[in-house]
């Protein structure tokens, strides 16, 4: 089992962000790239040519058994059962009380085994909770902190990864998985992503993810990829309405007010299935909304106000640089959750308009 | 564009001032709008307002975060950048140009003597003479 170092975690790739003048920020343990050009451009290079994402801190826990599957099934809300080998699905770790204790991707890399991306802040946590409840025939390797993930996302990803791979990557399906080749390094490849874009995330081990970095970097280069650093993931995230957890979605909110009950397969069992399920019945009491802000920037914390008085607050905000507004996530009470409602957001003391409105705030063209 | 250009005072807050008789024209320098990184807001004071030598006198936001902006020196505040609210990327683009933010009647001239120096200041972000510049 590996323990948690004194220090800051580096990745695979620290010196290369160092080389490509990147301003490192500690997150989740880790020395991570927030940016290296700028925000705005990294995320403009995205969605209109490609990036590459150094996500590494990212945990990867590994389930192998016969029993892998039907542990997955009820520790996972959405359906883990019905995985065929080679695809992968979103869901969440929940709790008997029914809130969320991480969100992660579940991918079927064989009939017995399966891989579990979870967030970097929560591997301990995780690791825990899921030990705590594991089923027959079923052993957990965490391999966290022996795997990179390199992600290159963008509409011109597929074809620079095509150009570095024997995987047919053309033809995997979004949320497909599939094993090959990288640069000559063996990879898991999945056509996942946090941007709103088609992409790929390429699992390597440490020893192997240079290798992997320089060669999707110097074939996009003519495509254009950058390097992306977090900021520019967020941006990109936010946009396209995914949840960071510990900003929109954490131990103290449930799937249904955090918009994700579509994750949630309530005629099988798992954990706070029936908590779940009752909120679901009842209906929300708040919900996760998505706000446009006229001037200033909304943060998480900010409050949100109604008629002058406080009734939500705001879990994730920032500017947007292809909607080109200022954008947020806030629970607030169903009833203002309405789209079109007139809300404030509390900017330094003041109340600044607010609206409320459909999200993604970004979908990418088909 | 100089990073730390030889006609301007500038305060430790990363702030500069160009003084013209009793006006003074104010801004944040290249130093500050390269930590801040891509600026997507700003807040000015109106015209007609009172700023008071180092106390915040608005804001600018970044993609990443809010920061403060202090007032160099005291005055009243005479004209406000128009063009750096409706385009606050001015600010990274040239922020000894069309990225200034206030425009204000000195209260006090002696307060100019508190301010940096370009060499002071080039001290202070950690450059050494006639280096840095783009």
């Amino acid at each position: 089992m590996a323990t948690e170092a004194p220090t800051m975690r580096r990745t695979p790739l620290y010196k290369r962000h160092a080389e490509l003048g990147a301003k490192m920020v500690p997150f989740a343990g880790y020395e991570m790239p927030i940016q290296y050009e700028g925000i705005v451009a990294e995320h403009r290079a995205v969605r209109g040519r490609a990036g590459l994402f150094d996500l590494s801190h990212m945990g990867e826990f590994f389930f192998k058994g016969r029993g892998a599957g039907a542990t997955l099934d009820r520790l996972v809300s959405s359906d883990i059962a019905g995985l065929a080998v080679g695809q992968a699905r979103y869901g969440l770790l929940t709790n008997e009380r029914g809130t969320i204790v991480d969100d992660v991707i579940v991918y079927r890399i064989s009939e017995s085994e399966y891989m579990v991306v979870v967030n970097a802040a929560n591997i301990a946590k995780d690791r825990a909770h899921v030990l705590a409840r594991l089923g027959e025939d079923v052993a957990l390797d965490d391999r966290s902190f022996g795997t990179a993930l390199v992600a290159i996302q963008g509409p011109r990803a597929v074809d620079i990864l095509g150009s570095k791979t024997d995987a047919d990557v053309r033809s995997l399906p979004s949320f497909g998985v599939t094993q090959g080749r990288v640069a000559g390094t063996r990879a898991t490849l999945a056509r996942t992503g946090y941007t709103g874009e088609d992409g790929f995330e390429v699992f390597v081990a440490n020893a192997d993810a240079a290798k992997v970095w320089d060669a999707l970097l110097d074939a996009g280069r003519e495509a254009g990829i950058k390097p992306i650093g977090l900021g520019a993931r967020d941006t990109l995230r936010l946009e396209a309405r995914f949840s960071l957890y510990g900003n929109d979605i954490d131990e103290t909110t449930d799937p249904i007010e955090a918009g994700l009950g579509w994750t949630c397969k309530l005629d099988k069992e798992f954990t706070g299935r029936d908590v779940i399920a009752a909120k679901k019945a009842a209906g929300p009491r708040r919900k996760l909304a998505g706000l446009v802000i006229q001037g200033g920037v909304a943060r998480h914390g900010h409050e949100v106000a109604h008629d002058g008085e406080v009734v939500g607050q705001v879990t994730s905000g920032t500017y947007g640089p292809t909607v080109e507004k200022n954008i947020a996530l806030a629970y607030v009470p169903t009833p203002l959750s309405k789209i079109g409602t007139a809300l404030a957001v509390r900017i330094r003391g003041k109340d600044v308009p607010a609206t409320v409105v459909k999200t993604p705030f970004f979908r990418r063209p088909e | 564009m100089s990073a730390v250009p030889d006609d301007l005072q500038y305060s430790k807050e990363h702030e500069w001032v160009r003084a013209d008789g009793d006006v003074a024209t104010i801004g944040i320098t290249h130093f500050a709008q390269e930590q801040l990184g891509d600026v997507v807001f700003v807040e000015l004071p109106e015209k007609g307002a009172t700023v008071r030598q180092f106390s915040s006198l608005g804001v600018v936001e970044s993609v990443k975060a809010a920061s403060d902006i202090y007032a160099p020196i005291s005055g009243e505040v005479v004209e406000r950048n128009v063009k750096v609210i409706e385009k606050p990327e001015l600010v990274n683009s040239a922020p000894y140009g069309d990225g200034w933010m206030i425009k204000v009647r000195l209260a006090d001239k002696g307060e100019l003597t508190q301010l940096l120096s370009p060499t002071d200041y080039r001290s202070h972000i950690g450059e050494t003479a006639g280096a840095g510049g783009d």
